[in-house]
């Protein structure tokens, strides 16, 4: 099995790449990256990707899939089917599922069911603690056996600093990093939305961000106490981007994560009450959104991360109070980036493609992912970042529609995506874009 | 078109004073014998309380009745969560009965503007959570105005649970929107300093440390309900501290101007927020309110059905329904309430 991509514009930051180049695949794995014409291999698959952009695979570093438990929200198969649609080769699978992902039984089911559905590689992400419930260690050893690449309880957080600590030191001597979910939820205090200027205007319950800046700095101290590899998940605000920046100043293993919803909307987005802009941590004031742009730009960000959470239309239909906590972000988030970070001046493509592969890879140490070099998987994502298109959210590969993205118009796709060799997706409308190119 | 209300904040200054001049002329009707006029003749109201309330529930059934409408309350104790029934199903089978106007107390914010998205109804919000409570906030405008003759550059103290009250927030938009001197205080936990941000319009509104500092020269006084089971979820130590220290008593009224009145929107917790000859003095305009209340849901009831000009503060209104609300009436609510009698014509 041999695949061509040829014609293309390849950006690999590992390798200092950001030419014109041909990208041969074989059996798998990357063969060679090649100077335009330099070869024309007998029999390889050919893909023109004449006025795209040829990158190593995307790696959604938090996703939840919901399956086992939930499939009515979403599955592993109908989650990676978004997955690849919106550009991400592989997606890190969040451990709140029901049961709990705490346990290699279940990390080995999530395994297998990915294995069946054959379209983006999906890693599963173990609970630090039993249940998630902040009592006791999971098994994390065995769990990393059966295929778990980094520890979390995500969405619940560990509020025991204590626990945390003995987490952290444990999973530093199996190499595994340690996501958190920063909430304290003393002062989060049953908050719905940010709090501040919207949330005392429309009566709703406001989670300050200290809620989220307290527990990043708890993490950071820990980080230097345990060695530990951190890795903060979903920051939105412009203290918990301030602690990780000291941190990394202070040469600690510790990275962050932002959502696209975190840089693309303020809380002013909540004022007719729509259930789809109600996340955690929630859509936060304008001053967090520039400390967040500052951070992709100075590097302090390591990652644009979905925080996929999809939720049944019946269970957004609440009033906000009792809605859940949750958006979808698989098949917008790619767009999101290239349309509010590229096109914005924010960020280059050189630098998107650093935050969506190359960091995502090093943060959970993914062998052989996020580079292009020869040998390494043959994982890649071909963007299209002229395509001017409009999110349906009712033709969303995702079994749920809670995206606060609906209708929008984006500057910018992800146009194809490549797992192992395979091209898992391809988009109908840049095969046409691309068509009306070749004749000019 | 969609035309609701679902609070003060979306409201220009003149639509605010087009509900209280419509207002002033319903207040008769009250006063006659036979308190009927046909004004909402063969019109619905649905009348959709998920809290309980007595006072408000009875003030809009009031209006619908004298103004000859079909008036259906509906109690639901529960939340759409507890009842298994999302706000949305409940919406729905409700719409499949045809009202013409909704109105609904809920204890979440939004609820309101979540209904009024799929209802053809007119939705009038009659308090969601701590977001606004518009009625409430017209119909002290329309005592205030009764006593004072005007709104603007009064000095107005509000004073208790701001964070938790949307008659605050509806007042705090109304009289900063129709120019007033808006001060609030009340403990620290329950008086956001970001409270100020609400101001709207030409007034100003400032958060006072301490309750005797807002009352300094006040022409209206303002006392909010306190909730008893915040002083559990540690709002505040004790009701007995927080009569002491905040609660409106004689003594600190003094700071207020002579002639300054008082109101409380209810039900009074005596001896706690307000003290009992606060309350039944003379500057204690607590029962002409209620009265006022009538009438400005009735204004609210007959505008939203289609009487006089079109008022909408749907957040998603369509531009021309804009340009349509502050359009000045066409017809004087007098004649129509004559002349209308034997009008059959559907708005």
């Amino acid at each position: 099995m041999r695949l061509l991509i040829t014609n293309g514009y390849l950006i690999d930051p590992t390798q200092g790449l950001n030419a014109g180049r041909d990208l041969l695949i074989e059996d798998g794995r990357v063969a060679a990256v090649l100077k335009r014409g330099e070869s024309q291999p007998e029999g390889a698959q050919v893909f023109d990707a004449t006025g795209l952009v040829v990158a190593p695979g995307f790696i959604d570093l938090h996703t939840h899939l919901r399956e086992p438990g939930q499939e009515y929200k979403e599955t592993i198969a109908s989650g990676a089917a978004a997955a690849v649609a919106g550009g991400f080769a592989s997606v890190c699978a969040m451990p709140n599922t029901d049961p709990v992902n705490d346990n290699p039984a279940v990390t080995s089911f999530i395994v297998e069911q990915a294995a069946q559905a054959r379209l983006a590689n999906v890693f599963p992400v173990g609970a630090i603690t039993k249940g998630s419930k902040g009592a006791e260690l999971a098994e994390m050893g065995e769990m990393r056996r059966a295929g778990i690449v980094a520890v979390t309880d995500d969405g619940r957080g560990v509020p025991s600093a204590g626990m945390m600590r003995r987490a952290m030191e444990y999973a530093r001597g199996l190499d595994l990093a340690v996501m958190d979910h920063c909430e304290d939820r003393s002062l989060a205090a049953g908050g719905v939305m940010h709090e501040g200027e919207w949330s005392l205007r429309l009566g709703l319950r406001g989670a300050p961000a200290l809620a989220e800046e307290s527990d990043a700095a708890r993490d950071c101290a820990l980080a230097e106490l345990t060695g530990a590899r951190v890795h903060l998940a979903h920051v939105s605000t412009r203290g918990a981007l301030e602690a990780v920046r000291r941190a990394k100043e202070r040469g600690l293993f510790v990275t962050c994560e932002v959502a696209p919803h975190h840089f693309a909307l303020t809380d002013e987005a909540v004022k007719d009450y729509d259930t789809n802009t109600k996340m955690n941590p929630p859509l936060r004031s304008r001053e967090h959104v520039e400390a967040i742009l500052e951070g992709l730009r100075d590097g302090t960000v390591d990652a644009v991360a979905t925080d996929h959470a999809p939720h049944h239309a019946d269970e957004k239909a609440l009033e906000f109070d009792h809605a859940p906590f949750g958006v979808t972000g698989l098949e917008t988030a790619v767009a999101l980036a290239l349309d509010r970070l590229v096109h914005a001046g924010v960020v280059g493509l050189e630098r998107l493609v650093e935050l969506f592969s190359t960091n995502p890879a090093r943060v959970f140490n993914l062998e052989g992912r996020g580079t292009l070099r020869a040998g390494a998987h043959a994982d890649v994502t071909v963007l299209d970042p002229e395509l001017r298109w409009t999110f349906d959210a009712s033709r969303s590969k995702s079994k749920s529609r809670n995206t606060p993205f609906d209708g929008w118009t984006f500057h910018g796709a992800a146009v194809a995506t490549v797992v192992a060799g395979r091209v898992v997706y391809r988009r109908a409308e840049a095969e046409a874009q691309s068509a009306v190119r070749s004749k000019n | 078109m969609q035309r609701n209300l679902l609070g003060i904040r979306e409201l220009s200054a003149g639509e605010v004073a087009h509900f209280l001049d419509t207002a002033e002329t319903f207040r008769e009707i009250s006063e006659r014998e036979i308190k009927k006029v046909p004004a909402l003749r063969g019109r619905t109201v649905i009348n959709l309380f998920f809290e309980p309330s007595t006072r408000t529930r009875t003030s809009f059934e009031n209006a619908g009745k004298r103004q000859s409408a079909d008036v259906v309350n509906i109690s639901s104790s529960s939340s759409s969560v507890t009842k298994g029934e999302t706000l949305l199903d409940t919406a729905r089978n409700l719409e499949a009965m045809g009202p013409d106007l909704i109105v609904i107390r809920h204890p979440s914010a939004g609820a309101p503007h979540q209904l009024a998205r799929v209802c053809r109804a007119a939705v009038v919000n009659a308090g969601d959570g701590a977001h606004e409570h518009p009625t409430q906030a017209l119909l002290d405008a329309l005592t205030i105005r009764q006593r004072k003759g005007r709104i603007e550059g009064l000095r107005v103290a509000i004073l208790g649970d701001l964070l938790h009250s949307r008659v605050a927030r509806s007042n705090a938009h109304l009289l900063t929107k129709l120019g007033a001197e808006v001060a609030v205080a009340g403990p620290g936990t329950l008086a956001p300093r970001e409270f100020a941000g609400l101001v709207e319009g030409e007034g100003s509104l400032r958060v006072e440390r301490r309750v005797e500092d807002a009352l300094e020269g006040a022409d209206v006084v303002m006392v909010l309900r306190i909730q008893r089971e915040r002083q559990e979820s540690a709002f505040f130590p004790s009701l007995r501290e927080y009569a002491v220290h905040y609660g409106l008593n004689l003594a600190r009224l003094a700071r207020a101007k002579d002639d300054a009145i008082v109101m409380h929107p209810g039900p009074m917790n005596r001896g706690i927020e307000i003290a009992s000859d606060v309350a039944d003095g003379a500057r204690s305009l607590i029962l002409d309110q209620v009265t006022n209340g009538v009438a400005v849901r009735m204004a609210v009831l007959y505008l939203l059905a289609g009487g006089g000009a079109a008022v909408s503060s749907s957040p998603g209104a369509p531009a021309d329904a804009k340009a349509d609300a502050v359009a000045p009436a066409e017809e004087k609510p007098e004649a129509a309430l004559t002349a209308r009698a034997t009008d059959s014509t559907p708005a």
